[in-house]
Order: structure tokens, then C-alpha cells, then sequence
């Protein structure tokens, strides 16, 4: 990852104050030209390689399955990013929340908790993981990276406690059939990430809470000047994404049946990297949601198209490393074209 | 690597360890049934005071928990053994001072199952020249000498194994498609397992058509398995190489609806073993990875302490290799495994 990014004339610079015209580049569609090249040549890969097993509506389902609980952590990374800041801790939050969840589910109250009660404890669990790193970060004053990093290792260490590094397994009734069904053909997890992509990219882009998130990540000194509360916005974006990993274990739970203390292994360096690829500006100030949703689907398509061709996990990790390279020097030298 | 001893032993496996589940969904079997394995001999006697030092890999899932729990479990079978368990760790060097802090502290034997074999084989070097025996158990070392007596699965017999149920199952089907979903593939155990499955599948003129690998985890498992049946339209069986991550293959297998296949399982979990029993699922058999390795590493720790030997051997000394037989657990024999199998 370039430190340059920043620096480079990649459309205007981060201003003090986010004008309409940074918001309309962020979620301009020229902004995801390399990365929708990125995107379509992959498929062609598949389809060259794989033929009717890759384009087949069903594998283009399970990819999107697949995309769904990931793609709603890095909607949420999205925003902390773009307001300057970084979590390490989403995927040990996605654990605690499918532990502590499932432990109501599947201890004492298993026989008559609603299941209601593992959705909003998992929303609950999120959302408290999210205050208080939001605090620690904005009211403790400790960097974002050290405090996340903390709670990475306190949230799974916790979610071991409580589950006795067992896996949960659920059986209430209703609440994974609901999730594995299906509306119109799509999957309910689908929906969910793209009813969770399409609020966030109208909270990004067409809210004051957006312009703040902007303007705290560009330069949160004149956002404070502007009048803004930055220590308050910025306990409010760590929440908005603590609440989001509370989604993504809920869907999880449904997905697998279980709530385990190894659910979200590794999940912030995935959420980072689609963010990134995505065209999200590390150093804040710049986001696009849009762009966050292609670099989930490169990233799954990605795999299912090793899978499918009977590859190796190895090749895997390697083309996901060239693939990171190629889709963000893509990314500036198409975007740098679409705003001279 | 050591070279493999041909001869193999049938250590009795310990049962009766009553796994505290935290499903809450499943009866704890009565513990120290009779005509199960370890049976009551002149060893039980308690003898001289032992104390052993324990340490292991961090018990991140169900097998490697219920190694851990099994083995304090049989350590507190005997008046006259003293366990100090350390906190399991997957960080080498924690490990290594591990065994260093039970060598300051004199312990009289120290059963280890290192994370990594290799990296941890100076160490055990070290406190044997200190007169400490050192009881080797699962991963094992690189020298013959870091260890008075090392107790194994057998990971390339769990391959054959399962390659062979296959075989026996799809007779006659030259056409038939076989998958495997691996573990962790980095680890010399797992490619083993893969090794002794192929070589299996070949002997019946079967080869693996389509293999994913995940990482003993459930929701790896879930992920894998989901490309994996997109990969193959059509599978006629399935080898998943861990019960744990197999939670999430059968998540997976339900989320697309597909039954044309049947699934053999590996290391054994009780969950697995109940599906099999009922004979509703998928599942229709799993190899075993005993869970009891540890426990009976406790047992030779402290027979080797007490000069004394393996009950039913003639030996006057424990032997230097138990390995460990890798069956094949099936609806027709399940009742046997399943009061010795783990939660996961």
C-alpha cells in the first residue's frame, strides 16, 4: 500500500470541509472503472475456465452468499476508515457477538428464547464492542490501531471464555430457516448486504452524517472548528460498525448453524483490503461505498473461480496478492483519467 | 522426520471421560465403564508420588480441547499423580519456556504435545539430559532422542482408512466423483491424511476429482464447502479430513440442498457419531483421531517413572512408539466409539 495515495492528484485533495463536488467524486461511477474492469475480467476467466459451472445462476449466488457477511463488516469499515480511523477488531467482535448470542440460544433459555433474543443480543454485543472502542479512541486519546488492537485480543479471548472454545450449535426453530430462505430467488443474507450497502452509501453520501464523516477524516482540526463534535462522531462511527458486525455474526450464526470463538478469523484484514481496493483513502477523508462492494466481490470471486478450477489454496493467497496491486494502480490510473 | 516404526501397537484407549458439554443437549456417558479400554491391573496400584508437567497447543478447537480435558481428567484417576497443567499456546517460544520452567522445577516427567514438533525438539533434548522422561504425543519430534516415548496418531492411516470406506461404498462405480475438504494444508498432518487418502483411492482405481482445503474451523468449513459443490455438479463422496469444521460443511450441504453424496467424517466427534447412529444424515461414517492421546501419555509418564511397564506387554519397560490405530466408526459399530468420542 502506497503512502502516496494521499499525496497523488487523484481527483482534489481532502478539503477541510467536504464540498459537494469531493462527495460527488467519492461516489462518482468513474471512481470504479478499474475496479468493475477488475471485476469483469475475473469473470471472464471463469466463465473461459469454468464455462456453465461458473455462470450458473446458482454459483453466482453462493458467490454472493458468501460476499454477504464480509461485505456488510467492510460497508461499516468503510465509514471508520473514511473518518480517519482503523479497527482491528471486527473480526473478534463478529466471535464474541456469535458466542454470546448462541450461548443464550443454546444454554438455559435455549427452549423458549425467541430468536429475536440471539439477533438483538448479537446487535447488542456489537454495538457495546463499537463504545467502547470509540471511546478508548476519541475520549482516551489512545490511537485507533492500539486500541482496536485491544480489543482484539480481549473480544476472542472472551468469546473462548464464555464458549469454552466450544462450537455452539443452534436449534432454534424458525431462526435459521429464515435466514436460509429465500426472497424471489434471492438469499435473505443477500438482501441483507445489499439492503446494508445501499443505507450506507445514502448515509455516506446524502447525509449530514456523511459530510461529518468526511470532514472528521479529512481534517478533523477544522472539522472541530466547523463546529463539528469529533470525539462524539467518531464513538458514533466505531458504533456504526460495532452494530454491523452484530449483523454479520447474526448471519453468520444462520449460515453455519453455530456461534464459535473462531468465527471472523481474519476478518479485519479482509474488510481492509476490499476498503482499500474499493478506492477509500487509508488516511481518510475519501470513501465509496461502492467501491467497498466490488472489492468484496473481486475477493469472492476470486476464490470461487480456484475452487471451481480445483486450484490450490496457496495460488489463491498469491493471486490475492496481485490482484490487491493491480485493481489500486487500475483504480488511480482510471480515476485520475475520469477527473482531469 | 523420524522414520516410522513398522510395528504397530493397539494402545487400549481410556474411556469414561465425561466431557462437561456445553450444548447442554447431550448425556455425559457414565464414567469408568467396565470392558472398555484400561482395564484394572497390578500398575493401578498407586506407587510413588509423580509429578508431571503438562503443556499443549491452545485448545482453539474441539479436539484439541478435549486432549486437554481428557488428560487432567485421567491424571486426577490416580492418588499419586500431581499434573501442572500450563495455559495451551500456539506461540512457540511460550512453549519452549514452558518446558524450561518444568525442568527448573524438577518435575519428574513432562508429557508434551508441542505445536510444532521441530521446534520444540531442543528443549525436550534438554530435559531429558536432565534425567526428565519426556512423553511425546501427536506432533512429533525430529530426533529419536528428545523423547523416552512418544504416543501418535496415525494421520496417513486416517487417509487410508477413509480412502477404503470409499472404495468399499462406490464399488464398482469407475465414474464416481470423490472430494475431500483438508485441514490446515500447511501442516505435515494434513498433507498425510491427503497422501493416505489418495493412496487408498488408487487402489481401487478411484482418484480425489475435487479437493478444497479449509482451516478446522466451522465457518472455513462452510466457505469450502460451498465452492466445492459449486465446483462439482455431481459428487458421490465426500471426505472431510475434521468433525469440528464438518459442523460448517453440513451447514453448507443443507444451504444448498444437496443429498446425492455421502459424507465420511475425521478425528470423530460426538456429534458426528450421533448423526451416524441415527443413520438420518449424510454422514455415514468417520475416522478416528483419538482425543485420548494426551490421557495415555499420562499413563506412561508415570509408569516410566515408577519403573513400571505396559500391562498386557511382556516388556519390563514401556515401549518407545504407541501409534495409535485409526478406525473406521460406522452405524454398525458406533456404540463402541462413542462414549470415547469429544464434543465439539
Amino acid at each position: 500500500m502506497s503512502e502516496d495515495t494521499a499525496t497523488a492528484p487523484a481527483g482534489a485533495p481532502p478539503r477541510p470541509r467536504a464540498s459537494g463536488v469531493t462527495t460527488f467524486l467519492a461516489s462518482a461511477p468513474g471512481r470504479n472503472t478499474g475496479l468493475v474492469v477488475a471485476l469483469v475480467l475475473l469473470c471472464l476467466v471463469g466463465v473461459a475456465t469454468a464455462g456453465d459451472r461458473f455462470a450458473d445462476l446458482d454459483n453466482v449466488l453462493t458467490i454472493l452468499r458468501l460476499a454477504s457477511v464480509i461485505g456488510v463488516v467492510s460497508v461499516g469499515m468503510t465509514f471508520v476508515v473514511t473518518g480517519g480511523g482503523i479497527d482491528l477488531s471486527v473480526g473478534a467482535i463478529v466471535a464474541l457477538a456469535s458466542v454470546w448470542a448462541t450461548t443464550l440460544a443454546t444454554q438455559g433459555m435455549a427452549n423458549n428464547s425467541h430468536w429475536l433474543v440471539v439477533v438483538f443480543t448479537a446487535l447488542a454485543v456489537g454495538a457495546g464492542c463499537g463504545v467502547v472502542n470509540g471511546v478508548l479512541i476519541a475520549y482516551g486519546r489512545i490511537v485507533a490501531f492500539i486500541a482496536t488492537l485491544a480489543m482484539l485480543a480481549a473480544a476472542r479471548g472472551l468469546a473462548e471464555i464464555i464458549s469454552n472454545r466450544r462450537t455452539q450449535i443452534v436449534n432454534v426453530p424458525g431462526f435459521t430457516a429464515f435466514f436460509d430462505a429465500s426472497v424471489l430467488g434471492v438469499p435473505v443474507l443477500v438482501l441483507i448486504f445489499a439492503v446494508v450497502a445501499a443505507a450506507g452509501w445514502v448515509l455516506l453520501n446524502r447525509t449530514t452524517f456523511g459530510r461529518r464523516t468526511f470532514a472528521v477524516g479529512g481534517n478533523p482540526e477544522a472539522a472541530r472548528l466547523a463546529g463539528i463534535d469529533v470525539r462524539r462522531h467518531t464513538v458514533l462511527l466505531y458504533t456504526l460498525l460495532g452494530v454491523l458486525c452484530g449483523i454479520a455474526a447474526v448471519m453468520l450464526i444462520a449460515r453455519t448453524t453455530t456461534g464459535s470463538s473462531t468465527h471472523g478469523y481474519l476478518y479485519e484484514l479482509d474488510a481492509i483490503a476490499a476498503v482499500v481496493i474499493g478506492g477509500t483513502l487509508l488516511s481518510g477523508g475519501r470513501g465509496t461505498i461502492a467501491g467497498t462492494v466490488f472489492g468484496v466481490l473481486i475477493f469472492t470471486t476470486l476464490s470461487n473461480v480456484f475452487t471451481l478450477n480445483n486450484l490450490s489454496i496457496s495460488a489463491q493467497a498469491v493471486a490475492k496478492g496481485a490482484i490487491i496491486v493491480v485493481a489500486v494502480l487500475l483504480q488511480q490510473r482510471l480515476a485520475r483519467r475520469s477527473t482531469a | 522426520m523420524s522414520r516410522k516404526a513398522f510395528t504397530r501397537l493397539l494402545a487400549a484407549v481410556s474411556v469414561g471421560v465425561a466431557l462437561t458439554a456445553c450444548t447442554g443437549n447431550t448425556a455425559a456417558p457414565p464414567a469408568g465403564q467396565a470392558g472398555q479400554g484400561g482395564a484394572k491391573v497390578a500398575n493401578d496400584e498407586p506407587g510413588e508420588k509423580v509429578v508431571i508437567g503438562f503443556s499443549a497447543p491452545a485448545a482453539d478447537h474441539g479436539w484439541m480441547a478435549a486432549i486437554t480435558n481428557a488428560t487432567k481428567a485421567e491424571a486426577a484417576k490416580y492418588s499419586d499423580v500431581e499434573l501442572k497443567v500450563v495455559e495451551g499456546t500456539n506461540d512457540v517460544n511460550l512453549q519452549i519456556s514452558q518446558v524450561e520452567t518444568f525442568i527448573n522445577d524438577k518435575v519428574d516427567a513432562i508429557v508434551l504435545l508441542p505445536f510444532d514438533g521441530a521446534a520444540l525438539t531442543p528443549v525436550a533434548l534438554k530435559a531429558m539430559k536432565a534425567g526428565i522422561p519426556v512423553i511425546n504425543v501427536d506432533r512429533q519430534f525430529d530426533s529419536p532422542f528428545a523423547a523416552r516415548s512418544t504416543v501418535l496418531g496415525d494421520n496417513y492411516g486416517m487417509g487410508v482408512s477413509a480412502g477404503t470406506y470409499v472404495c468399499d461404498k462406490l464399488k464398482g462405480k469407475s465414474d464416481a466423483v470423490v472430494a475431500e475438504i483438508a485441514g490446515i494444508d500447511s501442516l505435515p498432518l494434513t498433507q498425510d491424511r491427503s497422501k493416505g487418502f489418495a493412496d487408498a483411492l488408487r487402489e481401487c482405481g478411484l482418484k480425489v476429482n475435487n479437493r478444497v482445503a479449509a482451516e478446522f474451523t466451522v465457518e472455513s468449513g462452510e466457505k469450502a464447502a460451498a465452492n466445492l459443490l459449486q465446483a462439482a455438479p455431481r459428487i458421490d463422496a465426500i471426505w472431510n479430513h475434521d468433525d469440528d469444521q464438518g459442523v460448517g460443511v453440513s451447514a453448507a450441504i443443507k444451504n444448498a440442498g444437496r443429498k446425492e453424496f455421502f459424507l465420511v467424517g475425521g478425528a470423530g466427534s460426538a456429534n458426528v457419531m450421533r448423526e451416524i447412529k441415527a443413520d438420518n444424515g449424510l454422514h455415514k461414517a468417520t475416522v478416528v483421531y483419538p482425543s485420548t492421546q494426551g490421557a495415555d501419555g499420562i499413563r506412561l509418564a508415570r509408569l516410566a517413572v515408577q519403573g513400571k511397564s505396559l500391562g498386557d506387554l511382556v516388556e519390563v519397560e514401556i515401549p518407545r512408539q504407541v501409534e495409535l490405530y485409526a478406525p473406521v466408526v460406522t452405524k454398525d459399530n458406533v456404540d463402541r466409539y462413542l462414549p470415547a468420542a469429544f464434543e465439539s
